[in-house]
């Protein structure tokens, strides 16, 4: 049939059609002496799907709205500048990725969390090669989901804890990859809120004013390799279930209330493998229960563990004490939780049958520790004569720290 | 009075127990720069040894010295000396040897070391400081004791017993005090009685110019409010040297009315 013949082919090449419209989406070129020189005029102009390339240059705008699925790269690193007028990209559209933008001077607010980028109810989402300066909140994630956040540096200049926000944080969000960002002088580095299976790995976090990173009601999440140095006080894990944390070093942050790690309501969870060195406090721990303490590496902190109650159940197996000012400290008379197999560079005793193992019990919690943690005034009395010769005769004879707090099977060397 | 210090500092150095001193810091800092080759821990280390080894060395060598040179002491008495002369001299001569073996034998490996380079100089100097201060007190305290008792044996017992409360039982009486009375606010109370003995007054000064000082946490605050001013500085030098010159109007008192 002849007629029909046209009509027919029209409906063949019909997804055809769909198809090369999606594969060539139409690509944008902002740039300032382009058609196109404004960012926002040029979203609202594309179509879903399309790819805006934003070359070098300064463009001054705020309250860039992404709606669609859009691709929006830079090309060497071109500056949104928000003037600190307020957020700078708010995305609502799910399938967006943002990628090689250079933002500076968000909008600080006490009565809006601007950010620099803020995704809302959105899936599928790219965030990555990103440079954020002079900010307020950086990468804010808000109910998304399934999303990456890759390769991104936060630079912000936090002074005070009240004017200041966090570097990327996640709100009721869920299913996302934090990788390989760096955070540094923001409140808190990364900052998690009712957010469940979240993948933290690589990133470094420094010199925020409170905390590397901050878990509040978030679970099953996991957070490996990275590293958290000199931030107001190290990592803070609360009321939080299932987590896991391995391979993460924890560096120098050191201050009267500072600690490595602190872990409050956490139960469950996993901790190793981790270095904590020349923290104030390597890990400090309430009420958290039946959690495992495995391959860590506590070098040169003040404490390296300080019990504070409430916990029960915990494993410490196979853990290095080097060096430690305490390695443990410890408030009350019972103990539930096990040491076995940690090596513990303050350990004097003999093995005699060579099988690696110590053959006399360690007992981790020193006289001085105990009474520091009753009478906080006594620890004026740190490094005196008096205070070495009465640890000494409490650790032959415990009379005062739990009877039962001991490794049974101290290492002899240092766990490799 | 300078003759007879300068006699007493030969003769010290002449019996090789100068040397003996010296050799020892000198072994002391070197082994410890070698162990770990960051200055500022090795500060921490020695601060350690000084605290304690410095007041006893003081101690022990002064009830010594005072005992020995006894017959020398006679003859110069029948001279037409001033008696505060000979005693202050002698302990002059003593303090200042053992200071200076101090002082040169933990400076030398320190600043061979590298100390200059580092920012640790001023804690490291403000450890010699203390030192000296800490060996000035313990040897004018022990010349104190030598000279209020004939018997050697007694004289020799007070000065270790005097070291003894010092350094350790001091401390002891210290915490159970502490302990005793903590439903009382008790930070005005540590710091009066860190700053009333000397070994605890060095430590505490010592500590809170090194990183460990976040250890004290808020009591250390405290602590840093009233030592890290300047006034707060200078009150406590003021109770070293007050410490170093109660020990010498003693000396003098007892020296002029001694019956020899």
């Amino acid at each position: 049939m002849p007629t029909s013949h046209p009509h027919y082919k029209f409906i063949l090449a019909l997804p055809l059609l769909l198809w090369t419209s999606l594969v060539w989406a139409k690509t944008w070129n902002v740039c300032d002496d382009c058609e196109h020189n404004s960012i926002k005029e040029t979203i609202s102009l594309a179509q879903p799907y399309d790819t805006l390339l934003v070359q070098k240059g300064t463009y001054r705008e705020f309250e860039i709205l992404v709606d669609k699925p859009l691709v929006i790269r830079g090309v060497g690193y071109p500056i949104v500048d928000g003037e600190k007028k307020g957020e700078i990209f708010r995305v609502t559209s799910d399938h967006v990725t943002l990628d090689g933008l250079f933002i500076i001077n968000v909008g600080v607010s006490y009565t809006k969390d601007n950010a620099a980028i803020r995704v809302v109810q959105s899936k599928n989402f790219l965030i990555q090669n990103m440079v954020l300066e002079q900010l307020f909140f950086g990468i804010y994630l808000e109910k998304s989901s399934h999303g990456k956040v890759y390769h991104n540096r936060i630079i912000g200049e936090a002074v005070d804890e009240y004017n200041s926000g966090n570097g990327i944080q996640l709100w009721y969000s869920s299913g996302i990859e934090v990788l390989k960002n760096h955070v540094q002088g923001t409140r808190d580095g990364i900052y998690l809120e009712f957010s469940d299976e979240i993948t933290i790995a690589e990133n470094v976090s420094m010199e925020n004013l409170r905390y590397g990173l901050h878990f509040m009601f978030s679970n099953n999440d996991v957070y490996t390799n990275n590293t958290f140095e000199n931030n107001g006080a190290g990592v803070a894990v609360m009321f939080s279930k299932f987590i896991t944390m391995r391979n993460n070093t924890f560096r120098k942050n050191w201050g009267t209330a500072a600690y490595g790690m602190l872990l409050k309501e956490i139960n469950d969870a996993e901790i190793s493998g981790n270095i904590f060195e020349e923290n104030t406090i390597g890990i400090n721990i309430e009420g958290s229960n039946r959690i495992k303490y495995n391959d860590n590496d506590f070098i040169g902190n003040g404490w390296a563990i300080r019990v504070i109650g409430a916990c029960y159940t915990n494993i410490f197996k196979g853990n290095n004490f080097l060096y430690n000012s305490f390695d443990i400290s410890y408030n009350s008379k019972l103990n539930d939780n096990v040491f076995e197999g940690n090596f513990w560079s303050s350990y004097t005793g003999y093995d005699l049958d060579k099988d690696g193992i110590g053959d006399v019990p360690y007992r981790p919690v020193k006289l001085f520790s105990y009474v520091v943690n009753r009478t906080p005034e006594t620890i004026v009395l740190l490094r005196s004569l008096f205070m070495d010769i009465i640890d000494f005769s409490e650790r032959v004879s415990p009379v005062f720290t739990p009877d039962n707090l001991k490794d049974a099977q101290p290492l002899m060397k240092v766990r490799s | 009075m300078l003759k007879i210090l300068k006699y007493s500092f030969y003769d010290l150095i002449r019996s090789r127990w100068s040397y003996v001193y010296f050799l020892f810091y000198l072994a002391l800092g070197f082994v410890l720069l070698f162990l770990n080759n960051d200055v500022s821990k090795a500060v921490i280390t020695l601060m350690n040894v000084i605290i304690v080894l410095i007041p006893l060395i003081g101690t022990i060598f002064g009830v010594m010295y005072y005992y020995n040179s006894r017959e020398f002491t006679e003859l110069l008495l029948a001279q037409p000396i001033k008696r505060s002369s000979i005693f202050l001299g002698q302990y002059f001569g003593v303090a200042g040897s053992l200071t200076l073996s101090l002082v040169l034998g933990l400076g030398i490996p320190f600043v061979l070391y590298g100390l200059l380079r580092s920012n640790a100089i001023f804690d490291f100097s403000l450890l010699l400081v203390t030192g000296a201060f800490l060996t000035f007190i313990f040897v004018g305290l022990s010349f104190v004791i030598a000279i209020s008792n004939e018997n050697k044996i007694k004289g020799f017992g007070y000065a270790v017993l005097l070291w003894l409360f010092l350094a350790v039982v001091y401390d002891g009486l210290f915490l159970m005090s502490l302990i005793v009375f903590e439903e009382y606010p008790l930070d005005t109370f540590s710091l009066v009685a860190t700053i009333l003995n000397p070994i605890d007054l060095s430590r505490i000064l010592i500590l809170l110019k090194l990183d460990i000082s976040a250890l004290l946490g808020y009591t250390g605050a405290i602590f840093k409010q009233f030592f890290g001013t300047n006034l707060g500085f200078l009150i406590s030098l003021a109770i070293l040297l007050l410490w170093t010159i109660l020990p010498l109007l003693g000396l003098r008192y007892k020296a002029g009315k001694k019956d020899f």
